[in-house]
């Protein structure tokens, strides 16, 4: 009742294995391997059965379709390897493809770009669908296998040469290392077929496990010569660097391996490592589980099978509580900061942004021009009393820019940047309240206000109004009762409303009474232009911005205020800066601060620095706090980048 | 541009005329002026229609609420002890108005309850809206104001005073309500007491509003010796809301009575036969968009009002991109247009497929004659419209009757209402469905006194409309239900056969006896079949022929397109849009949307070529919760820089290109104001992902 594949079995293995040995030594570092794929047929037979067949994915796809001139389909490269014995469900073609390329773009991306600098040549990249990666599976499989293997050593081969030719320093070390990596690979198949086949008797060398600093690719060069130190503290990054699903396919093998006894110290450490860290998440892991059961209880041969199948019917909806399920998220460690990139401001990355050269300027044209075919439309079923909504990729200002330049010059029209961080209902219902209805006066709340405003439509049917909102969804209008009163606005017959969203949830704004109200017609338009107006306010932007923006205000702030209220924010800032290293730093208390304003000669009681305090306040550029003891602590709420800039520009200026 | 707002003043509030816009839609647009005023012409008829039918379907519902009211009412009027127990009490007389879930149609619903009451009941009528009314303070504020136009209303007298009231914004509290009432009743209503009461009737179907409501009703509750309130309020769930929002103390404050409205299903069904199943408008929907606005009613929000919007947006539809829809009005009227076409309408005619059709099966002179001569081809037209004009009428009435028949079916093999009965006929030739073969197997199945009953309303059906086409079938009816009778009748003769056949029996011997007891067997299993069963074969076939004659799908019809509104994409997509799906399709497969051969690329692929947002976006849909954005930059400066062959040196510098940076900030940002990823504090220079699976 045992499997016991052959010699034959196991060599063959190694061949095929050997392209991870490969990619790992040329992504210059450990986390891109290949994925490694075992199926198992018949496993009752009382004979020897056929061996299991190993799918090797992408990294050797990659080589050879990168070789220069080759044209096709780059499979992903997969950071992980995983074995795993998945009868039934390939051939079936009924696993999920999210399951079986599942890939870690990153460690994929990073060893084509390692491999575009070595061959210093105009590759072309491309995405494959899943589909596309099971289809090569299952073509692989079956008959073609052999074949396919004889041509995958021959490809191997020619690669090989192929790097010899390039005066590469280690090139010598990474063949011999890669050699060494395949034969563990090939262990470790063997390893799990062991852990499939209780009481199997094979004996196999195993060869040191080949350890390999892993390193982002920037780095690579740096590490060459790698010591003991090094390898330790790259361990660590190779390990958050990794995606969780990555993990998870790594992890499998390595439990394995770790009932064989022959590997090596550094190797087995690298696995508990590895098994320490994802603690949390091992439990859940089924690849890891069913062997480990197989292996203590030899019954029970059909589960894992079963479980398997089970995993690979694991859709979206599991993926994303397994993400969810542990609070810790393993990312890699990197900033931008360590990336040494200077921060971009609005200006530059518009200058920058303009050089880009654009793309599809045809294509975008022409869409362009099937949605202003619309126009005239949408002009009569303003009138009829809908309201159109626009939705779709690609920002939609220009769109209604044009809209309302060649339609709606003759008539009463407001125009609403929703995506303007400052806008209010209160300012759309004022507008229209004291330009459009000429009303003086302010109102007590926005529902007077458009009290008012119904009225005024209702009584005087000549009156009309085109609103036109952009991004009706943005965040400051997105709120439930500024959406009733625009909603309400809406609901007037001549009052006719024009409005885009982007957001993908957006329509979730409104219930059945709104959108009732609203008496929507929905238009998609797609215009693939980018949302440059739209994105670029600070708040929209992410962290690479909030640097530059918050330091130009600071500049802006102070240099309207006297020369002792700069003084005291400076004093401020530097104490601020002098305890970063605090983790506990509270703040400078209030007297402190007093006490250092006076010795500096810039305020004369608590009161005037009181009055300086509120200045700051009122702008935000301070905060306060009181601590435990009832004293009160002055913080500054920006980051300590962009204040160290401002303590240099200052004393520049100075 | 740091203006967020932009009113725009024209010089000239000069404004161009809709029409103008009908026309511009399309270069060959003819008679875009014609058809236009009879677009407007034909919604303002449905319109009204629509309106009308809604306030019969209210009629007896507000029937009973005004009853309810009265007697309410009078019983304070005449201060009987019922009305003083109850002030014992401090019960607020209420009604519980349960109105279904269909909230949209409820604005109607109330603005012509209210206007009922004003009219019967009292002038004191405040209709409070829940989304109008955050707060109690705007509640009794609305509630003031409104009483006090009622008032103005009601007596001009007092107008000065009342102006100011409202003007200065009063304290608004229910005991100036009560004084103000006491007020009015002292000053104008001594002679007619009897109108002067007030209801408030309000929507109610929020849970957050009930806080506001509480209060209120405490004050109330106190306030009902001086003056009769009653409450009306609007539910769409169910009459346990009440409970269990408001807390038993001032539940206990309210004397509830339910009053149930029609359900909108029932609303639908009458729409749908008044508006559709009619002759009375020349416009009709096609099988699919009917089935799109009932998908959108049945799986979507109940609401008849926007089935009739929906109905609407076909009618402008039709008319803005059809030319040939200047034919879609009555008859005679049609029938004159036809003869002022110009030549280009009447070259749109000869395009239209089933005129196409329809001269293909013509002899070869007549074809040369409708192909080139426009006189010829406008009298041919007339006659078709004539024809599809008595096709409607007949369908229509042999619709309702073979309704009849289905609808006494167990299971409903055609379904229960006739607009799926509509539906089915619309699209195909029923009688080649396999529900149509089933439907009249169980029909040949059917007793006899249950199709008396249906033979009878459908001679009913038949006689009662435009009886002129249908006189033969009447007849037929009739007769099938003399035979019927005879039936009975024949039955008894029957009986007397049998008996004979019994005598026979005596005189034969045992060989005999065998014979004829297996020739009896083989009479009556035919007999089976004779009289009666022969008579309800005889019927089921009338029948099968009616349909097959009648029935026949409104596609066949030459000139359907002139009426018929079948383009139910549009439909679908503008009041049943998917713009996750289309965000998704845009970013997933640009190709989509640019034609351009680079971005060809198989299902679920993204050629690198595409625009930055779908890079960036396809590369984080690999990622789990967090995304490093630095890793991410670097993917995506990889999968560009691959496609742009730039000089790889300058990447082995490790610093990304500026350009290449800005760009993948750009499209970062754009996906977080898309919504798909949101800064995350967790970790230092990460975003989170906030979408998971393919939309």
């Amino acid at each position: 009742m045992h499997l016991v594949p052959t010699r034959a079995a196991a060599t063959r293995l190694g061949a095929s294995c050997e392209p991870r040995g490969r990619e790992r030594n040329w992504g210059g570092g450990a986390r891109a391997c290949c994925s490694l794929r075992l199926q198992f047929r018949g496993q009752l037979g009382a004979r020897p059965l056929p061996p299991c067949k190993v799918y090797v994915r992408s990294p050797l796809a990659v080589r050879r379709l990168l070789r220069p001139g080759a044209r096709g389909a780059l499979l992903p490269g997969k950071g992980g390897c995983k074995a795993a014995g998945l009868p039934g469900a390939l051939r079936g073609g009924q696993c999920p493809a999210s399951y079986l390329v599942n890939a870690c773009w990153h460690c994929r991306l990073s060893a084509m770009s390692q491999l575009e600098l070595k061959r210093n040549k105009v590759l072309e990249a491309r995405f494959v669908a899943d589909e596309d990666v099971l289809k090569h599976i299952s073509d692989n499989g079956g008959v073609k296998v052999r074949k396919d293997r004889a041509q995958l050593a021959l490809n191997i081969k020619r690669f090989v040469k192929k790097l010899e030719n390039i005066s590469d320093d280690d090139e010598a070390q990474e063949i011999l290392e890669e050699q060494n990596y395949v034969a563990v690979l090939g262990a470790c198949a063997e390893a799990s077929e062991l852990a499939q086949t209780p009481g199997k008797n094979v004996t196999f060398e195993s060869s040191q496990y080949p350890e390999k600093p892993a390193s982002t690719p920037q780095s690579n060069k740096k590490y060459s010569a790698s010591n003991k130190a090094q390898l330790k503290s790259k361990k660590n990054e190779f390990v958050s660097t990794t995606p969780y699903r990555l993990r998870k396919r790594l992890s499998a093998p390595s439990l394995r391996s770790d009932s064989e006894s022959d590997y090596s110290a550094s190797c087995s450490e690298e696995e508990e490592e590895e098994d320490k860290d994802h603690k949390e998440t091992s439990d859940v892991i089924l690849d890891q589980k069913t062997p480990s059961k197989t292996r203590a209880a030899p019954a029970s041969k059909k589960t894992p099978a079963k479980k398997l199948k089970e995993e690979m019917t694991s859709n979206l909806v599991e993926e994303y509580f397994e993400a969810h399920s542990s609070s810790k998220v393993l990312t890699s460690d990197r900033t931008l900061q360590k990336l040494q990139k200077r921060k971009l401001d609005q200006q530059t990355l518009l200058v920058l942004l303009n050089k880009a050269p654009p793309a599809f300027t045809a294509e975008l044209k022409e869409l362009n021009q099937q949605h202003e075919s619309l126009f005239s439309k949408w002009m009569l079923q303003l009138h009829l009393g809908f309201s159109i909504v626009l939705y779709g990729l690609g920002s939609k200002r220009d769109l209604l820019e044009k809209f309302r330049t060649s339609l709606l010059q003759d008539s009463v029209h407001l125009v609403v940047n929703g995506f303007f961080p400052s806008i209010t209902v209160r300012s759309i219902l004022n507008s229209i309240t004291e330009e459009v209805l000429d009303h003086v006066g302010t109102f007590r709340s926005p529902l007077d206000q458009l009290d008012l405003i119904m009225k005024r439509f209702k009584e005087d049917s000549s009156l009309e109004l085109y609103l036109l909102i952009h991004n009706l969804d943005s965040k400051m209008l997105r709120g439930d009762k500024s959406q009733q009163i625009l909603a309400q606005l809406a609901s007037l017959p001549n009052i006719h409303l024009i409005a885009s969203i982007d957001h993908i949830n957006a329509p979730l704004m409104w219930d059945q009474a709104k959108q009732s109200l609203y008496n929507w017609l929905w238009y998609e338009t797609t215009t693939f232009s980018p949302y440059l107006e739209e994105t670029s306010y600070e708040n929209s932007l992410l962290v690479q911005q909030s640097g530059s923006l918050a330091l130009s205000s600071l500049t802006h702030v102070l240099h309207s205020l006297t020369p002792n209220a700069r003084g005291i924010f400076r004093l401020l800032a530097q104490y601020h800066l002098e305890n970063k290293d605090n983790p506990s730093y509270p703040g400078l208390s209030f007297q402190d601060f007093y006490q250092r304003c006076r010795e500096a000669f810039l305020v004369n009681s608590d009161l005037t620095l009181r009055a300086q305090l509120t200045e700051f306040r009122d702008h935000k550029l301070i905060r306060t706090k009181r601590g435990t003891d009832g004293v009160e602590y002055l913080l500054i709420p920006v980051d300590n980048g962009t204040l160290t800039d401002f303590l240099e520009k200052e004393d520049e200026d100075m | 541009m740091n203006e967020d707002r932009f009113p725009f003043q024209p010089l000239s509030s000069f404004l161009m005329k809709k029409t103008d816009y009908f026309s511009q839609g399309k270069n060959d647009s003819e008679d875009s002026g014609l058809r236009f005023a009879s677009c407007q012409l034909l919604w303002k008829q449905i319109n009204s229609e629509t309106e009308k039918i809604q306030e019969e379907l209210n009629k007896q519902l507000f029937d009973n609420l005004i009853r309810f009211l009265r007697q309410s009412h009078s019983e304070f009027q005449t201060k009987t002890t019922e009305w003083m127990c109850r002030m014992k009490s401090s019960e607020i007389p209420t009604a519980a108005l349960v109105l279904g879930v269909n909230v949209t149609d409820h604005d109607v619903t109330f603005k012509s309850l209210s206007e009922v009451l004003q009219d019967n009941v009292t002038p004191y009528v405040v209709s409070l809206q829940a989304k109008e009314c955050p707060g109690i303070k705007h509640l009794l504020q609305k509630l003031m104001g409104q009483l006090m136009d009622c008032y103005v209303d009601a007596d001009s007298s007092e107008e000065e005073e009342c102006v100011n009231i409202s003007q200065k914004k009063i304290r608004c509290s229910m005991a100036s309500l009560s004084k103000w009432y006491e007020n009015v009743t002292k000053k104008t209503g001594s002679e007619t007491p009897s109108k002067k009461r007030t209801s408030s009737s309000r929507h109610w179907q929020s849970p957050p509003v009930v806080v506001i409501f509480k209060d209120m009703e405490i004050i109330s509750s106190q306030h009902i010796h001086e003056f009769p309130l009653v409450l009306i309020f609007g539910i769409a769930t169910s009459p346990m809301i009440i409970h269990r929002l408001l807390p038993h103390s001032v539940s206990s404050l309210l004397c509830i009575e339910l009053f149930q409205s029609l359900s909108c299903k029932e609303h639908l069904a009458t729409v749908i036969d008044k508006l559709l199943l009619t002759t009375q408008f020349p416009f009709k929907l096609s099988e699919k968009v009917l089935q799109v606005l009932i998908n959108i009613f049945l799986y979507h929000d109940f609401s008849v009002q926007n089935f009739i919007k929906g109905f609407q947006l076909s009618i402008v539809e039709h008319f803005y991109s059809q030319p040939l829809s200047v034919l879609c009005c009555q008859l005679l009227e049609a029938k004159k247009r036809v003869t002022s076409l110009s030549h280009n309408q009447c070259e749109n005619i000869r395009s239209l497929p089933s005129f196409r059709r329809y001269v293909e099966s013509q002899v070869s002179e007549k074809q040369i004659a409708l192909l080139t001569e426009d006189s010829f081809l406008k009298e041919v037209t007339q006659t078709l419209l004539e024809d599809l004009h008595i096709y409607h009428e007949n369908y229509f009435t042999v619709l309702r009757c073979l309704h009849v028949f289905t609808t006494s079916l167990p299971k409903y093999p055609l379904g229960k209402q006739i607009r799926e009965l509509h539906c089915a006929c619309l699209g195909k030739s029923v009688w080649e469905t396999e529900e149509y073969e089933s439907a009249i197997q169980l029909l040949r199945m059917l007793a006899k006194d249950e199709l008396v009953a249906i033979l009878q309303k459908c001679a009913e059906i038949f006689i009662s409309p435009s009886g002129k086409q249908f006189s033969n079938t009447v007849e037929k009816l009739e007769e099938f239900l003399a035979r019927f009778q005879n039936l009975e009748e024949a039955n008894e003769v029957q009986d007397v056969s049998v008996s004979s056949q019994k005598e026979l029996q005596k005189k034969t011997d045992l060989y005999h006896l065998q014979k004829t007891l297996l020739a009896l067997k083989e009479s009556k299993r035919s007999k089976k079949l004779t009289k009666f069963e022969m008579l309800r074969f005889e019927v089921v076939d009338f029948i099968d022929s009616l349909v097959r004659s009648y029935l026949a799908p409104a596609e066949m019809q030459t000139l359907n397109e002139v009426v018929y509104f079948n383009t139910a994409n549009t439909l679908r997509e503008h009041l049943n849009a998917a713009p996750r799906i289309a965000l998704h399709t845009a970013l997933n497969n640009p190709y989509c949307y640019l034609k351009n051969q680079t971005l060809k690329s198989d299902v679920g692929c993204i050629s690198n070529t595409a625009p930055d947002i779908c890079i960036v976006y396809k590369l984080h849909l690999e990622c789990g919760r967090l995304i490093n954005l630095v890793d991410w930059l670097e993917a995506f400066s990889t999968v560009v820089t691959a496609v742009e062959g730039t000089d790889p040196e300058a990447v082995a510098t490790d610093q990304v290109d500026e350009i290449i940076h800005a760009r993948f900030i750009r499209a970062v940002s754009e996906l977080e104001l898309l919504g798909f990823i949101k800064p995350s504090k967790q970790k230092t220079d990460h975003v989170a992902r906030l979408t998971w699976g393919g939309c």
